[in-house]
């Protein structure tokens, strides 16, 4: 039977867990334009509390629902420190959700959770076996014993773990001691003398010895190229460009956003240089995000937001211009028609920098008159030109001029707003999804139904354990796998 | 020869449009957006780093005289064309000739040379909101014109020297530093209307849209009246919302209209906001005439029950707004010009002057006293006035 008070009770459940996922999806704890990081890591952190006190099931779910990786790794260690209150029958669901999570973390965000594990003196039998277990299956842990060192120590001792190998004797007995079998031991052993040895180690090892045996910064960049990784060539590339040599990348390979991110960087007369090279390196990162997803969305528009405040903080640079940005080049890629509608307005996307106001009720109802089926919004919901235009725009057009619901409407928001425990929303006709990186945005689509309040909690719940059971499936070796039901959803988020 | 630009009888926001405001706390920050962008007229900050700078209003620059004495963080240089083709913003060179420096380790002083100076052909610079501050703290300055007998000695000799005001630097108005930080500047920007806890602080207009791009944080150097100091301790942010009537639209074409019909209702919601300063009867000064511009302070009328404004302006000579720079007094300080326009205009007759302010004469003094121009008056009439208070 339904009472009234347990609908009620639903409802808050509901609303709490959308409110979570939501700030899940858009909170790093870092400074925003328009709040502080002690600010935000307050907010979030009260909101982990709260969710798992009241929610434990699904706060331990959330851990499929595509939240980013600062907050998998907060779920993780809460999960991890109070493993005493999981109720019996879901001991084994958390348990495989917890060490799936990790083991999709990236290498460095993992090995951080593991030694957070220690600074929050959580030691219990769960805790001390995913570690063991997380370790045991790691493909390569001599080179990660090199490159996260210390965190490696750490989890080790305070798991009480014994490591294979010259691994222990490397850790703990200190490298001077003796020469090594295993080469990558022994070439960091001869760093510390010879500069040879310091090419064979990873980059941000070498670094250290560079300076130490005070190599010119061209000649150590010139010589190491071939021991980074993508990230840090593309880190470095200003850099490189400074100590007049270069590092060899190719744009394509690098992800969405983390390319639109650098692009930003550069100055707009460069970035017009090379036109060509951006335009295909971003249509490589679009296809690669939607390998797994080849279905199309229909007649799409963006209204992607380039104000000022989407120049972000000195924590997060330019990053929800970034996010619109990657945004638009994503839909591109994934609809039949696309068309972009930048505010203020903009003609060449490759011109884009964070200056003016944010009018976002003028390029709304162009959308609207080009007759998109799926609008979608990027921007940090802060309306001031006028206040509350677009928000009203949608109202008014939802209630007078499109009442069968033909055009959908979603703001995406990457930027949590630390008062509100969301990301800020821009109206009530409009439901607001967090959206950390571009790639993740056919997965916020699927959620935006919930967003707007229409759909029950159990549907929500269906929905949880849906992505709970693809995430426990057993996979083949190899990456993780975006899953193409992930497209149907978006689609079927248009349709509604 | 063409026509010169007209005095300013009343401010308004000519050649300007006002844009939706932006709120942030207590503060409420209103864009102005001008019509027509020209380029024969450029202002450009320069930045002095003294503790304290005296600049000399009359005679050599190191000589007895007239002395103003402030803090001043930065000077604005105003560089015109006569013939309408651009002029350069000069601000940031390097300009030694600009007074000279004193003082060494923790104190400097630098003397300068009058409020407004010109340093080239077609380039003038002055001391921003302190030549209007000037202006009000000059007023009757010489003291009684006939030595009645109830003033005292100083009075009549120096007059109402050392006259001082004060006021706060907009870093002590709490939440204008975060409201300047995250405003967003619009395209066509070149000014704003400044409020705080919704009272206008201040309004600041410059021609060009770079200069206001370059010269937004400079709004923070400036100095404000000391109760909008109190209005900002208490401010909170206030909830305005325009809405669109939904039975009005039918079509998207509907919904377009409406848009800007809500849209230019906050613009003259705004400019109702400020009729404290626009629109009311300005009485003004000319101080520098450059080509078709004109340099001028102005003041509102002062009248004591009322918001009241003293500021300077730039117009050209079609009366388009192209400087413009406010500052709010506070109720005091009204008060105090407004004793001192009455005893003026009575020649300084105390008698007089009280049955024009309907008061008797003692209660006068006791104005006067309270107001701080006791020193104006000699000791036993202000004893007498205080005991048959």
């Amino acid at each position: 039977m339904v009472t009234a008070d347990s609908s009620t009770t639903k409802r808050i459940e509901r609303e709490d867990m959308v409110m979570f996922i939501n700030a899940c999806f858009a909170c790093t704890g870092q400074k925003e334009f328009y709040s502080d990081a002690h600010g935000q890591g307050v907010s979030i952190d009260f909101l982990h509390e709260y969710i798992l006190g009241n929610y434990r099931r699904l706060y331990a779910r959330c851990l499929a629902a595509g939240i980013n990786h600062f907050n998998k790794g907060h779920v993780i260690t809460n999960l991890l420190a109070t493993g005493q209150l999981t109720p019996k029958a879901q001991r084994e669901e958390e348990g495989a959700l917890i060490f799936a999570a990790l083991r999709e973390l990236p290498t460095q965000r993992a090995y951080r959770v593991l030694e957070s594990l220690r600074d929050r003196k959580i030691n219990n039998r769960r805790a001390r076996a995913v570690a063991r277990r997380f370790l045991s299956e790691r493909n390569d842990l001599a080179f990660e014993a090199l490159k996260y060192r210390n965190k490696l120590r750490a989890a080790t001792t305070h798991a009480h773990l014994a490591l294979p190998g010259e691994l222990g004797k490397f850790l703990f007995r200190g490298w001077q001691r003796q020469r090594f079998e295993t080469p990558l031991f022994e070439k960091f052993r001869q760093a510390h003398y010879a500069k040879e040895a310091i090419y064979e180690l990873p980059y941000t090892i070498a670094e250290g010895f560079a300076a130490k045996h005070e190599i010119p910064r061209d000649e150590f960049l010139a010589r190491i190229e071939a021991r980074m990784t993508i990230e840090e060539k593309l880190r470095l590339q200003q850099t490189a460009k400074r100590e007049t040599t270069t590092l060899d990348l190719d744009l394509g390979r690098v992800g969405l956003t983390r390319l639109a991110i650098y692009l930003l960087a550069l100055p707009v007369s460069e970035r017009a240089k090379s036109r060509a090279v951006i335009e295909a390196a971003f249509q490589q990162a679009s296809l690669r995000a939607l390998r797994r997803a080849p279905r199309r969305l229909g007649r799409v528009a963006a209204i992607l937001d380039r104000s000022f405040s989407s120049s972000g903080s000195s924590e997060k640079r330019r990053r929800p211009l970034a996010v619109a940005w990657a945004t638009s080049q994503l839909l591109r890629a994934a609809s039949e028609e696309y068309r972009a509608f930048w505010t203020p307005r903009l003609d060449d996307e490759l011109q884009v920098v964070a200056q003016g106001q944010s009018d976002l009720a003028t390029p709304l109802l162009e959308a609207l008159a080009w007759g998109a089926d799926l609008i979608l919004i990027v921007s940090d919901g802060y309306e001031n030109d006028p206040p509350h235009g677009a928000a009203e725009v949608a109202r008014v057009f939802k209630n007078r001029l499109d009442p069968d619901r033909k055009t959908s409407i979603v703001h995406l928001n990457p930027v949590f707003d630390a008062e509100h425990y969301a990301p800020r929303s821009i109206g009530s006709a409009i439901p607001t999804v967090g959206l950390r990186d571009a790639e993740d945005l056919l997965t916020m689509l699927g959620f935006a139904r919930f967003a707007d309040g229409s759909a029950p909690l159990s549907e929500l719940e269906d929905y949880l354990a849906e992505r709970v059971k693809r995430m426990l499936r057993p996979r083949s070796q190899g990456a993780p796998q975006r899953d193409p039901s992930e497209a149907d959803e978006a689609v079927e988020a248009a349709n509604r | 020869m063409t026509a010169h630009a007209p005095l300013l009888e009343a401010a308004e926001l000519r050649g300007l449009e006002l844009a939706p405001s932006q709120v942030w706390g207590g503060i409420r920050i209103v864009p102005l957006l001008r019509r027509e962008i020209r380029e024969d007229l450029r202002l450009a900050k320069r930045s002095y780093d003294e503790d304290l700078m005296v600049v000399s209003l009359d005679g050599e620059l190191i000589a007895p005289g007239v002395k103003y004495l402030s803090y001043v963080p930065h000077g604005l240089v105003v560089s015109w064309s006569a013939d309408g083709t651009a002029a350069a913003a000069y601000g940031t060179q390097f300009e030694s000739r600009d007074g000279k420096r004193f003082g060494k380790g923790p104190c400097t002083v630098r003397v300068a040379h009058r409020m407004a100076r010109r340093e080239d052909k077609n380039r003038l610079r002055f001391l921003p909101l302190h030549l209007a501050m000037e202006g009000f703290l000059a007023l009757h300055f010489g003291g009684p014109e006939v030595a009645w007998s109830e003033y005292s000695r100083r009075a009549t000799t120096t007059g109402l020297d050392p006259r001082t005001e004060q006021s706060v630097p907009g870093w002590w108005i709490h939440g204008l530093e975060d409201a300047l930080r995250v405003f967003e500047i619009h395209e066509r920007q070149v000014g704003v209307l400044l409020f705080v806890a919704e009272a206008l602080a201040s309004a600041f207009v410059v021609p060009h849209p770079d200069d206001y791009r370059a010269l937004h944080r400079t709004l923070l150097e400036d100095f404000y009246g000391t109760l909008l100091f109190h209005y900002g301790l208490h401010a909170t942010a206030s909830r305005m919302e325009a809405t669109i009537d939904e039975r009005n639209v039918s079509s998207l074409a509907d919904l377009r209209r409406e848009l800007g019909k809500m849209r230019a209702e906050w613009g003259t919601f705004h400019a109702e906001m400020a009729t404290g300063l626009f629109g009311k009867k300005l009485r003004s000064e000319r101080i520098y005439r450059a080509g078709p511009f004109q340099l001028q302070r102005f003041a509102t009328d002062l009248n004591p029950s009322e918001e009241n404004h003293i500021g300077e302006a730039m117009v050209r000579e079609t009366g388009e707004l192209e400087y413009l720079k406010t500052f709010r007094l506070s109720a005091a300080q009204t008060r105090r010009a407004f004793l001192l326009s009455q005893l003026a205009s009575q020649n300084w007759n105390l008698d007089a002057t009280a049955v024009l302010l309907r008061q008797s004469k003692d209660e006068l003094v006791r104005r006067l006293e309270k107001a701080g121009f006791g020193y104006l008056l000699k000791e036993h009439v202000l004893q007498a006035a205080r005991r048959r208070h």
